[in-house]
């Protein structure tokens, strides 16, 4: 078990080292969560005047809880990234070889994937208040807020590392980023389920994502909805998820 | 005098323009078709969007002052400029693998011209925009968008994508004149984005309730060329917004091909 440590703390240091020193890694993944709150809570804003809708915190909250769910999903995707240039330059073989305990670095990837979204999270709620966003929720809710965003950027980094172990290559990016992004647009982003029409309607209502967006938006309003579905959710999607990135860490230990 | 006159005799004349043209064109085209990877995502990703926000955003027609047609009607002629976005960055990289893998720097030696280069390099581009231009008109037209301008409509939409993409290929061009990197050409990918995002992509202007979004969406040239694809799709002919659409995209080829024209330059000198 030390040995699992040992790894995944010097992956996990390498990871945080990279991204803060590199503002080409950093900035994409604070930028796009800004632009996407911009032009969704203001460019989209006159949607909550449509009959029915009745989130009391405002539109700005309404999209505050998708765009912090896809930062961190997002935080996820861009570490898978950074896993497929390591095995392109070659770092990655070299640190198979040396690590003394291989799963640790699927580990410090994912602690990585973290802290590069804790960064990016600060910044998007800050850029939410500052834009003036209603928040109903009380501290216990937002913990569990935070805690959906940290269960969802886990399931995200896991899925992205265990493409970019199977694949090794950085061309592998539309695929680790193509179906979180398909997945996270599928759910209620604009509107309130029960206001969706048509074939979207039907996916978002079994889409695992709807019931995370929920639960975000019901905690942010302080009156919480599906909390336990999208926590049963989310952690029975972490442990497949690790499985995944496990046969992923295995493929890539076949390759040498 | 004899041998002076059979040596200019033999020397080799440099090719016409449009043989220069045609070879780089024909080189960046094999390679654009041969990478699938370079043809579908580009295809595919704004459809997607298309086809996800036109069914989750329509709820947007019920807001007073929506224009009387689907969501979907409203919201296809984004699909054409994000397109052209990805044009953008397949002909950026294109140019910009050209010049790290050393190929531009043996093409200097030779005796072809800087515009010839630039116009050939961008014929893949072209034909990324072509085709997908009719495949986004095409599988509009099947969800069930109607063409208010009718077939000659749906033509004048080609072309004006086309000369939208040609704009923003040109913009790509630059990037990779200028940076010399795929990667910056990259980079830049996500204020392109912005670009759409910040503009009349998902409302009309004036139903825009947040007043910086409505200013920015006014100035950014981006809308014109929305609203003048938008036009063709759900209004008919509307002169001053084809005008607008027009005007905005051949000013942005003009201004990015004539800023690559002056970079491609300095790439190419002797030294």
């Amino acid at each position: 078990m030390r040995r699992f440590f040992f790894v995944a703390q010097g992956v996990a240091w390498r990871s945080i080292h990279n991204t803060f020193v590199s503002p080409a890694i950093l900035l994409p993944s604070i930028i796009f969560p800004l632009f996407f709150l911009a032009a969704f809570a203001g460019g989209l804003s006159r949607i909550s005047h449509i009959p029915n809708f009745d989130y009391k915190p405002g539109y700005t909250a309404f999209q505050f809880a998708f765009v912090f769910l896809q930062s961190a999903a997002f935080g996820g995707v861009f570490t898978g990234f950074a896993i497929a240039r390591d095995f392109e330059s070659g770092f990655a073989r070299r640190l198979l070889l040396c690590a003394p305990r291989r799963s640790g670095i699927i580990a410090g990837y994912a602690v990585g994937a973290l802290v590069r979204w804790f960064a990016t999270g600060t910044v998007v709620t800050v850029a939410a208040l500052l834009a003036g966003m209603n928040v109903f929720g009380s501290g216990i809710d937002l913990i569990g807020l935070l805690a959906l965003g940290i269960l969802v950027n886990l399931v995200a980094a896991l899925w992205a590392c265990g493409i970019a172990m199977f694949l090794r290559t950085e061309q592998a990016g539309a695929l680790i980023q193509m179906p979180v992004f398909i997945v996270l647009f599928l759910a209620p982003v604009y509107v309130p389920l029960r206001l969706l029409t048509g074939w979207v309607h039907s996916v978002a209502r079994v889409n695992p994502a709807t019931a995370t967006l929920e639960a975000a938006r019901g905690l942010l309003a302080g009156s919480p909805e599906k909390v336990a579905l999208a926590f049963g959710l989310l952690l029975a999607g972490a442990i497949v998820m690790a499985v995944w990135a496990r046969r992923g860490l295995a493929s890539a230990e076949r390759a040498g | 005098m004899a041998v002076a006159a059979v040596a200019v005799a033999e020397a080799p004349s440099e090719p016409h323009l449009l043989v220069q043209v045609g070879a780089i064109a024909r080189r960046s085209i094999t390679r654009t078709v041969r990478q699938r990877g370079l043809l579908v995502f580009p295809l595919l990703f704004p459809l997607i969007l298309f086809a996800i926000n036109g069914s989750a955003l329509s709820s947007a027609r019920r807001i007073p002052g929506f224009p009387h047609v689907g969501y979907g009607d409203f919201v296809l002629a984004v699909t054409f400029i994000q397109g052209a976005l990805f044009v953008a960055v397949s002909a950026g990289t294109d140019l910009a693998r050209d010049i790290e893998s050393g190929f531009f720097n043996r093409l200097a030696l030779t005796p072809l011209s800087g515009s010839a280069l630039l116009a050939g390099q961008l014929g893949g581009a072209l034909v990324i925009a072509l085709i997908q231009s009719f495949i986004y008109l095409s599988v509009g037209v099947i969800s069930g968008v109607t063409i208010a301008s009718g077939l000659a409509g749906a033509l004048v939409v080609i072309l004006l994508s086309i000369v939208i993409a040609f704009g923003f290929a040109g913009l790509g061009s630059l990037l990779a004149l200028r940076f010399g990197t795929g990667e910056a050409v990259q980079g830049f990918f996500p204020l392109l984005f912005v670009a759409v995002f910040l503009s009349s992509s998902s409302l009309p202007r004036n139903l825009i309730q947040v007043s910086w979004f409505r200013e920015v969406a006014t100035y950014n040239p981006v809308s014109y060329m929305i609203e003048g694809l938008r036009s063709l799709i759900i209004t008919g002919w509307d002169g001053q917004a084809l005008a607008l659409g027009f005007g905005f995209a051949l000013v942005l080829s003009a201004v990015t091909l004539s800023l690559a024209g002056a970079a491609m330059k300095n790439r190419l000198v002797r030294t």
